[in-house]
This record gives structure tokens, C-alpha cells and sequence, in this order.
């Protein structure tokens, strides 16, 4: 596990690529949502996806994790070409995903959905002979990755009735327990109220170094907090990327989000 | 003398105008947004009773007693979105058809109650009775009125949704609700007034229908069947692909009915499965 | 409610699959028609038998959550299997039963290839299409079914080679009891396996599935597979109970209300079809005097109500008001 310190620059330069796109483009009709979108993340990244509302910044994700089908380009999970696979497939080779939008299972309580996920990833989910209170290590392993996020005293609650910051702390639950090579994170602290934000960055910065991580943020103090490099997208192309320093200090980035003129 | 061919795609098609005049109301609400409604025929069977009620009763001349049929399904329909169908827009699938299913079986059961469960006649006027003759044709009169009311509810129906603004809001919302939503349309509205008129509409086919195929009780179920092909098959949300669905499951009827009656319904429900199974949304629909 | 750590995981799920009290309640229960009510054997027998078909879809509706308006199409192959099986010389029941619910079991597999790939109101339509198809071919071909005369000739030997059908019931619901229990054993420990909390999960959300690494569409398959199994399983015990299969048990109407029962019961809870099909059959065993549309009045208000008032139907209101009570 790493420390939570907040990183300079980018020291993962140098190491292979965990995940990358070529000319990633979409259009819905005549409008684009994705321009030529080449990204390169190298194993143990840290890096953020910023950019105004509307940037396609969700749809570049559904695009990398099979959700969306491109018009055109490539996209390559380390040396595995994923451009055709789908959803289901990129999971398991280790691309996974956290839903903007609490996307759980409402009915299930928190060890039972994340049970549910290492079943999956073991294999074991289309077993229906043996019960699954008999699968020990499943189990054990699902209430390790609940402990670690501080759930572990939650877990039986149905998740319907967990705090919000809870649910969005279950939504990165059921993504690890898939053990991603690569995680996208949409927006981990989205609604989530200030007092229970905490946790969720507390989880996030306790990721491991080898798991590379790109995830979609609007609140700039998290984003100079976690990231070591940032990408700024806009109308669906990449507009300008860099360390924070470089991204903090761009006027254009700055005209981007304050709009020509600058108010009040 | 012409082949009985084309006595058979005429009979089609004004068999399929009728059910163009049934079905297209539960094809834009079903569009507009996901509400299976199965109580729809239903309201096609009360428009229908209220004629056979004015004409038989009160003695009204037939062409009078329409646009009663059509105010009087409207109505009901309003009423019951007030009331019920309101509550369950966000609702399962699954309740939705459990909740007019048993509207459905109410409504047959009443109207078997009031007015016995066989076929009641009703008397067309004198001038739509018999044929005319075309090209060596016998065209039957009521068919022809059949399709000239089904041409001119068409015509109203595109014309107003090109035209006017409820039109272009009942567009939006069947063409991406939420995005609808986030313009400021207020898609539950659109959706009561739609759904007053589909049911109008079908109020209107139930009372057109009785010289056609009868009214009995089980109108209400019999027609569903051919209404849910209608739409499946025509795309949900659709005025044309309705109309075009309606007249392919009308004169593949008819036609089976004359050329291949060991057949029976088994072309039209094959016809369905296949359709579905090709272009899930229907031969027209998007989604 | 189990309060933070007092169990460990595993002990805690495992608490969650044992047997309830009252579960050994209800099957003990269902011996007392022998002492009790031994003038309504026959019509317990049917009771099992449309149990056993609303566990059946309780399976895909309850537990998957595909509505299917077409579900008697199993039913009506199993019941139609059994029945041709004897009717051409082997009257044996166990081997019959066995070979029926296998060829109910193959058709729903060729069938839940269909049904994976659709959802929503396409779904629902092409299940009520197949069912409809199904009950057209059944109708046609009367050189093999008798069409609407019904399949005459059925003669099954005594189960075991001991057991003769008699004509009071006692074998036939015993019969069909015991093949009741002996399913139910197999699906409660479906429900409670890693394939039964997949199944629940594609029913909670079915987008967050594929995102998991799931392959929902197999999962699916095999559900409604087992299902249309299971449903065969019951119309071919109805085959051999009565010695005789009609149209009846291939139409719409019982796909409709074993899926009133199953609703009026609670889908979802593994015993809502159970209850759900012996109080539908009772009452209508008592009604069955009146006149079928104001029985349907009875069933659309029915309907209506517990659409409105009680979504999870008797057992899910039952446990509500249990899980209220408790709180106080």
C-alpha cells in the first residue's frame, strides 16, 4: 500500500502501459462524442480525467469498458488488443469500473454483492449444488476487501438502506473485488457529504501501486491530491494533458472552465 | 372478372385499418414511455358497447354515436390515469401488465354482467350498406368508410405531430425521454393527453368493429392479441410503422383465413416471433 | 436483525439457508390432507401439481425476473410427452416422468437462447407469442394430441410397481407430494448457491452484471432451462395423475394464472407459488360454481389490489407486518 502523499510528478513514466486507446472515436448521428482519443496509462498511474460537463468524459469510459462500441480506433488492455471484446471479457482480463450513479444491488446486503463478485471471478457463479455459505474462502475473501474499506461492521445492511457514502464506498468494493489490473474511477465522491467524503478518499489513496488508476473528478483539490498527471478533455477530444502543476498554470484550461470572460 | 385476389387485399386492408385505428394508441404510449398497458382493448370494447347502447336503446343514428365512443373511452381513460395508471409510470413491468391485466378481466366481467356475453348486432346506416362497384369489384360501403375514417385519423394524427408543439414534445419524449426531461417537457403530461387519445382512438375501432367482426365481451382479450402483434411488429412509438404492421397482419389474416384455414392463427403469431427476433424494436421502431 | 460482529461471515449465511421452523411447519402440513381431507385427495394432488409449476416459474419471474406469458408451454409439453410415452405402450410412470421433463427441459433450452438476448416489453411479447405458437401446433396436430378432444388412451402402470393410481387419490398425492418436496429440496439449494445469488443479481441490476465479469445471458439460459424443465416435470405428473391430457394444459389461460398465483403469493420467496396455487385452487374449487367471467371479476380486482396495495404479495405483506411488529 502507498502512503498518501501528494504526488510531485508522475514517477510511473517509465513503466509499461496497463491501458491504452488509439484514435478512440464516437459519434451519436452527426454528433461526436469522442474525437481520435489516444490515451496512455502506465501501470501504477495516477491520473485524472478532467473537463467541463458534457466532455464525453463518462462516454470515453463506457467506450474503454465494452459498454459503448467505437466508430473507429483501437483500444489496448497491456499488450492485449480489447477493442472487440466484451464487457463481460475486459472484466476479466482486469479492466473494471466504478458507475457515476450508484449502479448496486439494492436488494443484496454488501457480503452478499461482493461475495457475489469473487464468485464470478472464481468461476463459481454458475455452481447452483452446493450452498454458498460452504464456500469459505469466497466468503473470507469478500469480507477482507469489505474490512479494508471500512464496511466490514455494514456488511449484512441491505444495501438499500446503507448511508450514501457507504454505497459509494461498496460501488469501489464490487470494482476491486473483480482484482483489476486497471481501475476507472467515475467520479468516486459524487454526492457524497462532507463528512463521509473522507472515507472515500482514504480508500482511494490506499490502492495499491500496482493497480493503475484513472478516474473522473471535478473538485480540483481531490484532483491535485490523488494525480500525478491529468488529462483535460473537452468536446470529446483531448484538449491539453500534463502534470498538475502544467494543467494549473494553463490559461486554456483555465478559459475552458471559466469561459472567455472571466464573472465577477 | 377480377381474381378473388384483390377481394382478398381489400378485405385486408380495411381489416387492417381497423386495427391500425386500434392499435395505434398503445403504440405511442407504449413509446412514449414503456407503459404496457393491456387494459388497452378494453376501451375499444366500451367504445363499442356505448354505440350498440345509443343505437339500440336510444335509437341514434350510428354515424352520430362516434365521436361518443371516442369521448366516452377518453374519459374512462382519464379518469383511470388519475386514479391508478399514474402511480405505476416508475413501476415493473410486471405490475404494470398485472395491474391492466386485472382492469381487463373487471371490465369483461361487467360488461358480460350488463349485457350477456353474445354478439349484439347494431344497425349501420342505410348508406353504408352493400357495395359499390369498381374495376369488377364489389366493394362493401363500410369497408370503404372504414378506410376513410382510418386515412383521415392518420392524417390528423401525423399532422399533428409534425405541426404542432404537443406534437414535437410527444416527438422528443419517445425519442429519448430523459433527455426530454432535462429540456423541461413534461413528459407525465404528454403522456395522460397521449394516452386519452390512444384510448379515444381505441373507443372509436371498438364501435367501427361491431360490423366488421362482432362485439362480445371477450373483444377485450381476442383483439389484444392482434393489437400487441401490431405494435411489436410496427415498432413501438411508430405511426407509420403501425400502419404498415396493420395492414401486413390484416391481409396475412384475411388472406390465410381464405387460402390456408388449417392454418389458422399460427402464421400471424410465427410472423411476430420472427419479426421480434429479427429487429427487436420493431420493423420500424428505434431503442 | 444479527447484530454487527457476532458471527462470522460464513456463519452468518449460513444462518440465512437454514431451515425455518415454520418451513417444517408447512411441509408437515401438507401430510394433513390424508388424515383430514381424504375426500379431496384428487384435488390436493392438482394443488401439488400447480405448486410445483408456480415454483417453476417462480425460478425465471421471481428470481431472474423475466415475465413470461408463455410458461404452460413446458407445462403443456411435459404433460403431452407423458402422456404419448403411455399411450404408445410404456406406462411406466418414474421413466416417463423422467424422459418428459427431459424433452420439456431440451425444448427450454433451445428456447432460452431466444429469451436471453431480449428484454422489457420485446420479451414479454415473444414469450406470449412462443406460448400461443405452442398452443396453435398442439391444436393442429390432433393426429398426435387429439387436438381438442384431448389425448385418449393414457393408461399408467402403478408407481414402483406397487402403488396403483386408485381411484380415491391416496397415490396420486402422494406422488405427486413427494416429487413436489424432492424439487423444492433442489431449487431451495439452487436459490441458496453462488448460481442463486447470480441470479438475484441480474434481477437487482441487471446493468452492474457484465461490469462484474458476469455473463448474464448463460446464467439466464440455465435458469429458464431448469424452469421449463421443472414446468414439464409438473404437466407430466398432471398426465399420469389423470390419465389424460387436453388443450388446456398448453393455453394461455394457465400461463395467466399460474401467474396470478404466483403474484397473489409473493414472487421471489420460493413459497409465494406454493401458497399462492392453494389458495387460488381452493377458492376456485369453491366458487366453481359461478360463471368464469365473474370468477375473473374476483381475479381482476384481485389483481388491481395487490398491484396497488400489496406488491410482494401475501407472504411479502405477511413479513412486513412481521418485520414491523418485531421492531416494537
Amino acid at each position: 500500500m502507498s502512503e498518501s502523499t501528494t504526488p510531485a510528478n508522475d514517477t510511473t513514466a517509465n513503466r509499461p502501459i496497463a491501458l491504452a486507446t488509439r484514435g478512440l472515436s464516437k459519434a451519436f448521428g452527426s454528433l461526436p462524442v469522442a474525437r481520435d482519443i489516444e490515451i496512455n496509462l502506465p501501470v501504477g498511474a495516477r491520473y485524472a480525467l478532467i473537463g467541463p460537463n458534457g466532455a464525453g468524459k463518462t462516454t470515453l469510459i463506457n467506450l474503454m469498458t465494452g459498454m459503448l462500441a467505437p466508430n473507429a480506433g483501437q483500444i489496448l488492455l497491456g499488450s492485449d488488443d480489447i477493442t472487440t471484446l466484451g464487457p463481460q471479457e475486459r472484466v476479466r482480463r482486469g479492466l473494471a469500473r466504478t458507475f457515476q450513479i450508484n449502479t448496486l444491488f439494492a436488494g443484496l446486503n454488501a457480503l452478499e454483492a461482493v461475495t457475489l463478485v469473487v464468485a464470478e471471478r472464481q468461476g463459481l457463479a454458475g455452481r447452483f449444488w452446493r450452498r454458498v455459505a460452504s464456500h469459505k474462502e469466497t466468503i473470507d475473501e469478500a469480507y477482507e476487501i469489505l474490512r479494508r474499506l471500512r464496511l466490514g461492521d455494514s456488511c449484512y445492511q441491505v444495501t438499500r438502506e446503507l448511508p450514501y457514502g457507504r454505497q459509494r464506498l461498496l460501488e469501489i468494493a464490487l470494482a476491486l473485488a473483480t482484482k483489476p489490473k486497471v481501475l476507472l474511477l467515475d467520479e468516486p465522491a459524487a454526492g457524497v457529504p462532507q463528512e463521509e467524503s473522507g472515507e472515500v478518499f482514504e480508500a482511494v489513496a490506499s490502492l495499491s501501486d500496482d493497480l493503475t488508476l484513472l478516474f473522473i473528478e471535478h473538485d480540483m483539490h481531490v484532483v491535485f491530491r490523488f494525480a500525478s498527471h491529468i488529462i483535460v478533455l473537452v468536446g470529446g477530444a483531448i484538449f491539453t494533458e500534463g502534470s498538475p502543476a502544467e494543467i494549473a498554470a494553463d490559461p486554456g484550461v483555465r478559459e475552458v472552465y471559466l469561459g472567455k470572460r472571466k464573472h465577477g | 372478372m377480377l381474381s378473388p385476389i384483390f377481394g382478398v387485399l381489400f378485405d385486408g386492408i380495411a381489416y387492417g385499418m381497423l386495427l391500425f385505428v386500434l392499435s395505434v394508441g398503445l403504440s405511442v404510449t407504449l413509446g412514449l414511455m414503456n407503459f404496457v398497458n393491456l387494459a388497452h382493448c378494453a376501451f375499444a370494447m366500451l367504445g363499442g358497447y356505448v354505440t350498440i347502447t345509443l343505437v339500440n336503446e336510444f335509437n341514434w343514428p350510428f354515424l352520430a354515436t362516434l365521436p361518443v365512443a371516442f369521448a366516452t373511452a377518453a374519459v374512462v381513460s382519464i379518469a383511470l390515469e388519475r386514479t391508478l395508471y399514474r402511480r405505476l409510470y416508475r413501476a415493473t413491468d410486471l405490475d404494470q401488465v398485472l395491474l391492466t391485466i386485472g382492469l381487463a378481466f373487471i371490465s369483461v366481467s361487467i360488461a358480460a354482467y350488463i349485457f350477456g356475453t353474445i354478439q349484439q348486432p347494431v344497425e349501420t346506416p342505410e348508406v353504408l350498406r352493400g357495395s359499390v362497384g369498381f374495376l369488377g369489384l364489389d366493394l362493401g360501403k363500410y369497408r370503404l368508410f372504414l378506410i376513410g375514417v382510418a386515412l383521415v385519423v392518420t392524417v390528423l394524427l401525423v399532422a399533428g405531430l409534425e405541426y404542432t408543439r404537443f406534437g414535437a414534445q410527444v416527438r422528443a419524449a419517445v425519442d429519448n425521454q430523459r433527455m426530454a426531461r432535462g429540456l423541461g417537457i413534461d413528459v407525465d403530461r404528454a403522456f395522460a393527453s397521449t394516452f386519452a387519445l390512444g384510448s379515444g382512438l381505441a373507443g372509436l375501432g371498438g364501435a367501427l368493429a361491431i360490423e366488421i367482426v362482432g362485439l362480445d365481451p371477450n373483444f377485450a382479450f381476442t383483439y389484444l392479441v392482434y393489437v400487441l402483434i401490431i405494435v411489436s411488429v410496427g415498432g413501438l412509438g411508430s405511426i407509420a410503422g403501425s400502419f404498415a404492421a396493420a395492414i401486413l397482419i390484416g391481409v396475412s389474416d384475411v388472406a390465410g383465413k381464405y387460402y390456408a384455414p388449417e392454418l389458422g392463427a399460427f402464421l400471424i403469431y410465427l410472423v411476430m416471433v420472427v419479426v421480434l427476433m429479427w429487429r427487436p424494436a420493431g420493423l420500424v421502431g428505434r431503442r | 436483525m444479527v447484530s454487527a460482529m457476532t458471527m462470522t461471515p460464513q456463519a452468518y449465511l449460513q444462518a440465512q439457508s437454514r431451515w425455518h421452523p415454520l418451513e417444517i411447519a408447512f411441509w408437515l402440513a401438507t401430510l394433513l390432507p390424508f388424515v383430514l381431507f381424504p375426500d379431496y385427495l384428487s384435488l390436493a394432488s392438482q394443488i401439488a401439481i400447480t405448486a410445483l409449476f408456480a415454483l417453476s416459474l417462480d425460478i425465471i419471474l421471481g428470481y431472474v425476473g423475466i415475465v413470461s406469458l408463455g410458461h404452460a408451454a413446458f407445462f403443456g409439453i411435459g404433460a403431452y410427452t407423458a402422456g404419448l410415452i403411455s399411450k404408445f405402450g410404456w406406462g411406466e410412470p418414474l421413466t416417463g416422468l423422467v424422459l418428459a421433463t427431459a424433452a420439456a427441459g431440451l425444448v427450454g433450452f433451445a428456447v432460452s437462447f431466444i429469451v436471453s438476448r431480449f428484454r422489457h416489453f420485446t420479451l414479454i411479447m415473444i414469450t406470449l407469442g412462443l406460448g400461443l405458437l405452442a398452443f396453435e401446433a398442439a391444436n393442429r396436430a390432433h393426429w398426435l394430441t387429439g387436438g381438442s378432444d384431448g389425448l385418449q388412451g393414457v393408461s399408467i402402470w402403478p408407481v414402483l410397481g406397487i402403488f396403483k393410481f386408485d381411484l380415491y387419490g391416496y397415490t396420486a398425492y402422494a406422488y405427486a407430494l413427494a416429487a413436489l418436496f424432492i424439487i423444492f429440496l433442489g431449487a431451495r439449494r439452487l436459490i441458496n448457491s453462488p448460481f442463486g445469488l447470480a441470479l438475484r443479481g441480474i434481477r437487482e441490476n441487471w446493468v452492474r452484471m457484465p461490469a462484474i465479469g458476469a455473463d448474464s445471458r448463460a446464467h439466464i439460459r440455465k435458469a429458464f432451462t431448469i424452469a421449463a424443465a421443472i414446468a414439464g416435470l409438473a404437466g407430466a405428473l398432471l398426465a399420469q395423475t389423470t390419465e389424460n391430457v387436453s388443450l388446456e394444459s398448453i393455453s394461455f389461460q394457465r400461463s395467466a394464472d399460474v401467474l396470478v398465483m404466483l403474484v397473489l403469493g409473493g414472487a421471489g420467496r420460493l413459497y409465494g407459488g406454493l401458497v399462492g396455487a392453494a389458495i387460488f385452487m381452493i377458492a376456485r374449487d369453491q366458487f366453481s360454481g359461478i360463471a368464469p367471467q365473474y370468477w375473473y371479476f374476483w381475479i381482476g380486482v384481485l389483481l388491481v389490489t395487490v398491484v396497488m396495495v400489496l406488491p410482494n404479495g401475501i407472504l411479502g405483506g405477511l413479513s412486513h407486518i412481521y418485520a414491523r411488529w418485531r421492531r416494537k
